[in-house]
């Protein structure tokens, strides 16, 4: 023990004549090289923001419910110095906006982040709540190399929490210093305080194994037109870190490098954007840092989608659910991701008409976000098109009663509780056009579809909709 | 302390050749004490590196096959075999690799390589250059038994891990002696964690120098533990000759099972194995 405390001695001593040295050695090397005009400095906030904009926080915008009022430091609090950033997460009923979030801005034209591999800082929190993301590279700007880490947990000790940078080489120059977003949904709208300190960026040296994905991992196969544009998100990158684990991050596009098998049947840019141009099939692929992502998308064009029927009906009779002539009543769910679903579903755009692509259904469904009052509609429509012969749709149009929520006897697929439903098979396609159909509300729901909650799609395999919605003559 | 010592040292060794002798004649001062006996392990007699590939050579390696005994003692999940798909040299690295795969009523493959009965000896440097795999429940080590282990059982035979790890610490290696009385987890063990830098994203070196009344444990450069007499808790065992075993072992007590998020095939690559003793032996 006590020839330990004497290494500690000779250890500091040793240290302090060592760093000494270092910055003689450093002054020596940048006589002779010239680097790069952006700051290398990855310090954001010590004990104060370090090289960051005047405002410091440039919050969301308060019109679209952020809130700029709980933002600020803590003189009381630091992990390590005097500091701290303390930030007041509001309870969503708050008059100054019902959660808080914004970046961090560089103060210069941005900083070469090319020698660091991580974003770090520490954190603690008022209660055990959870953080809904935090992140940077967004700029209110391109926000070209966003990234996002979501649901970091808060302790009420410090924490230290480990954000990789997907690829350190891509930031020369970025702007975006630190990003957040957080609200009360943990807490059951109760409102917290966390606070943050010595926030930079680090070179770790223990970020490792990466392991990109697009389309979240999946392989994803698709029908398309000639004229449809697609997109790949779901654009992740996972390091394993020194704790053994394994920390995902949303990046953005610019991050990866995207190829198509075929050319001349799908091209897809450098934001992951997919246009398909030719008859065919093409394999769209990734790399983050010359490693290939899972998951991939396989588009296959038969050629040009026709326009469906545009629909004529006056919007004063129409609820709309999907439909680029009405204003929809709902937002709603398209892919549910039922248990056992095997289906994929698309929102494609075709040549300027959004229609729902399903490939593979087994079942899947239409949720409706809020129930829909069809008590004064008579009518559902939908248009149709197949490009196989013998395709049929089992369509089921449920209720969800009065308490609005969607009971299903797992067994049977049929409605309980306060639920009813309405069964139509959408028969008798014609492969290569639309087929459209007005479905009359009886039935069950003669007596019962003031609170609609969504359709349930059966079978198929392969179809497309478009032009959703419920209506009266 | 030690570790951040030797770690200056490197950093400043090309700059300051004055600082270097300061810092070893600092070392020297702390990290020893007068019982020490310095060890000059300069006899190479066993250079391994695997240059020829497929399968290693058998007058040095041999196999353990199968799950042994409740998985060697420790719960293990693998089943060990002699497949190329588990051990194989390819451009001068052998390649052990776990495997999940149904196999022999185990659900993962692997191999263990042991010197027994090929090569033993008593003392010397003993070190693999070696780039390990990762995640949980993935556990790879380099060390040694006792080659009277037959007569002698364990613990009572002694055991060297020179290394071991457990994949869900990447950055932590483990150097340890068992013994009679000092076996299992009363082993005498030391954790040495990498700055900087993790075990599975580059080869290390990882050694012992071994002598009457010592062990001491080193990776790459740096020496970060000593085990002598006065150290372990029952007889000390390690005055015979002993015989080297790598493997690369999937779940057990030492380090759980593997989960969802562990990948698999794992391979830990192996450029080099050599044995130094000493010249006067």
């Amino acid at each position: 023990m006590k020839n330990k405390k004497y290494t500690n001695i000779h250890f500091i001593l040793l240290l302090t004549l060592g760093i000494a040295l270092f910055s003689s050695c450093e002054r020596d090397f940048s006589d002779d090289v010239e680097f790069a005009t952006f700051s290398a400095n990855g310090d954001i906030f010590t004990d104060a923001p370090v090289g960051l904009t005047d405002e410091f926080f440039d919050s969301f915008d308060p019109n679209e419910g952020a809130n700029p009022e709980g933002f600020g430091t803590d003189d009381n609090v630091a992990f390590e110095g005097s500091s701290s950033i303390r930030i007041d997460v509001p309870a969503p009923d708050d008059p100054d906006g019902g959660f808080i979030g914004g970046i961090f801005l560089d103060r210069g034209a941005g900083r070469d982040l090319t020698g660091f591999d991580a974003l770090t800082f520490y954190v603690k929190g008022s209660t055990t709540a959870t953080i809904g993301e935090v992140g940077f590279g967004t700029d209110f700007g391109q926000n070209k190399f966003a990234v996002t880490a979501q649901n970091i947990r808060l302790s009420t000790d410090w924490r230290k929490i480990i954000i990789p940078i997907p690829d350190p080489s891509k930031l020369i120059q970025e702007r975006g210093m630190f990003f957040f977003s957080a609200g009360t949904q943990t807490t059951g709208g109760f409102g917290y305080t966390f606070w943050i300190d010595e926030l930079r960026f680090e070179k770790l040296g223990t970020i490792a194994q990466p392991s990109p994905a697009i389309l979240n991992g999946v392989d994803v196969v698709q029908q398309a037109f000639t004229g449809s544009n697609l997109l790949v998100n779901g654009l992740t990158q996972t390091f394993n870190l020194e704790s053994g684990i394994n920390q995902t991050v949303i990046a953005a596009p610019s991050y990866f490098d995207f190829n198509s098998s075929d050319n001349s049947v799908a091209i897809v840019n450098e934001l992951g954007q997919v246009s398909v141009i030719g008859t065919g099939t093409a394999n769209i692929t990734a790399q983050l840092v010359g490693v290939r992502a899972s998951g991939s998308l396989e588009v296959t064009s038969a050629g040009s989608l026709a326009l469906a029927p545009t629909p004529t009906r006056p919007a004063a009779n129409v609820k709309s659910i999907f439909s680029e002539a009405y204003t929809a009543d709902t937002s709603s769910n398209f892919a549910p991701g039922f248990g056992g679903s095997t289906t994929e579903t698309v929102i494609t755009n075709n040549n300027g008409d959004n229609v729902l692509a399903y490939t593979n259904n087994n079942f899947t469904g239409i949720i409706f976000d809020n129930t829909v009052d069809a008590s004064g509609l008579t009518f559902m429509h939908v248009d149709v098109y197949v490009q196989e012969g013998g395709t049929e749709v089992g369509l089921q149009i449920r209720d969800a009663g009065a308490n609005q929520m969607i009971e299903t006897d797992v067994n049977t697929g049929n409605p309980i509780g306060d639920d009813v439903d309405l069964r139509f098979d959408l028969t008798g396609l014609t492969v290569g056009q639309w087929t459209s159909f007005d479905i009359p509300l009886d039935g069950d729901l003669t007596a019962q579809r003031d609170n609609l909650g969504g359709l349930i799609l059966v079978g198929g395999p392969n179809f497309i909709f478009d032009n959703i919605y419920f209506y009266t003559e | 302390m030690n570790m951040k010592y030797f770690k200056i040292n490197t950093i400043q060794s090309t700059v300051l050749k004055c600082l270097i002798i300061m810092a070893v004649w600092t070392i020297s001062g702390c990290s020893t004490d007068e019982t020490q006996t310095v060890a000059t392990f300069t006899n190479l007699v066993l250079d391994e590196n695997f240059d020829t590939d497929g399968a290693p050579n058998s007058q040095v390696w041999g196999f353990d096959i199968g799950t042994g005994e409740n998985g060697w003692g420790n719960q293990e999940l693998q089943y060990y075999t002699d497949r190329p798909d588990n051990v194989t040299i390819q451009n001068g690295i052998l390649l052990i690799t776990a495997r999940q795969e149904s196999f022999e009523n185990s659900q993962y493959t692997s191999a263990r390589l042991l010197t027994k009965d090929k090569f033993e000896q008593q003392y010397g440097r003993f070190e693999a250059r070696i780039r390990l795999p990762f995640g949980q429940g993935i556990w790879p080590a380099f060390w040694m038994l006792g080659a009277d282990i037959d007569e002698n059982p364990w613990p009572g035979a002694g055991e060297i891990d020179i290394m071991e790890y457990r994949g869900q610490n990447p950055t932590v290696l483990i150097g340890s002696v068992h013994g009679p009385g000092y076996s299992g987890g009363e082993a005498i063990s030391k954790e040495y964690t990498l700055e900087n830098d993790r075990f599975d994203t580059g080869f290390h070196i990882f050694g012992i120098e071994w002598g009457p009344e010592f062990v001491n444990f080193y990776v790459d450069d740096v020496l970060y533990n000593q085990i002598t007499p006065e150290d372990v808790t029952g007889e000390w065992v390690f005055n015979k000759p002993f015989y080297i075993l790598m493997n690369l072992a999937v779940g057990g007590t030492f380090v759980g099972s593997p989960n969802a998020e562990t990948e698999f095939p794992q391979t830990m690559l192996v450029d080099y194995v050599r044995v130094y003793k000493n010249n006067a032996d």
